[in-house]
């Protein structure tokens, strides 16, 4: 069975990934979303497997919120989406600077 | 050093879910960074069933690929994004995005070696009887300690829906159907003239 540190070093390059991809796509919404449900899986891969070495199940009902939450988010992110692509005929993040950020 | 089937197993999951990831940041069409990131989930939800997470690896599996990535997917054919663009802005950033994350998985992966958070030695937990079930201790525990923030997930849910529903509806432009204030409103004076014509004029 692989160790704790294993599994934590997995999740650590995961959540790396995750940070590139939205620091790398500068261009499509859709890749930044995908990036965050990458930070997300591996902040939750963290969570089952402390749950799985401390022998404590409480763990895994925190990763069941976090997919709530997560899939409400990504349901909500592509419909502004959607609604974004509909009034501007793109989705590329610079050319969304209505706000001036 | 003999590595166990599991171990084996384990790593083969690893180097799974990291190329598809990285697969994910750097596909040029949206299309296959989507795919590879089902392959990412099938590959973590490999190691959470390792971690005798039996349920949330099926949830992920049947959720985030069933439901999420399809949407993704759904989203992404719909938009027609022009392929062309992506590319420049990619290049410019590679050098940042290295460098950022060789310094956070850097960080993280000094931390987590350390001796600080005394993971280096977290022994083996025991293993449980044979009918032990996943799924009816983590119901358990969420029907009993966890059923108000459960409740909050299923309104968090709701509210998704509907905002999602909201956002994206579109009414239709030409769409033929009955007013039925317009037709209760109609008054008698509306429809019928009546016209006084003069009678008995003719023979």
């Amino acid at each position: 069975m692989p160790s704790l540190i294993e599994f934590l070093t997995l999740a650590a390059i995961l959540f790396g990934l995750g940070i590139a991809g939205i620091i790398l796509n500068r261009k499509n919404i859709i890749v930044l979303l995908m990036s965050l449900e990458l930070i997300l899986l591996s902040i939750n891969t963290n969570f089952v497997a402390f749950s799985y070495f401390l022998n404590n199940v409480i763990g895994q009902v925190f990763v069941f919120f976090v997919l709530t939450v997560a899939a409400a988010e990504a349901a909500i992110g592509l419909a502004i989406l959607v609604v974004i692509y509909r009034k501007r005929h793109t989705i590329e993040v610079q050319a969304l600077d209505a706000l001036k950020g | 050093m003999m590595l166990s089937p599991l171990h084996l197993l384990f790593y083969v999951f690893a180097a799974m879910a990291v190329c598809s990831a990285i697969a994910v940041i750097t596909a040029r069409s949206p299309v296959r960074s989507v795919l590879s990131l089902i392959v990412t989930f099938f590959a973590i939800a490999g190691t959470w069933m390792m971690l005798r997470a039996e349920f949330l690896s099926l949830i992920l599996i049947l959720v985030y690929v069933g439901a999420v990535m399809t949407l993704f997917l759904f989203v992404v054919m719909m938009l027609n994004i022009d392929r062309e663009s992506r590319i420049s802005g990619f290049v410019k950033h590679v050098y940042i995005g290295l460098f950022v994350v060789l310094v956070v998985t850097g960080l993280i992966i000094n931390m987590i070696g350390t001796p600080h958070l005394s993971v280096m030695q977290m022994p083996e937990p025991p293993v449980e009887p044979a009918d032990y079930s996943n799924i009816q201790a983590l119901g358990m525990l969420l029907f009993t300690d966890y059923v108000y923030p459960f409740e909050i997930a299923g309104v968090i849910l709701l509210a998704a829906i509907i905002a999602a529903i909201t956002l994206a509806h579109r009414k239709p432009k030409n769409r033929k159907a009955q007013r039925p204030s317009a037709q209760i409103a109609v008054r008698p004076e509306d429809r019928v003239r009546l016209v006084k014509m003069p009678s008995g004029g003719g023979n």
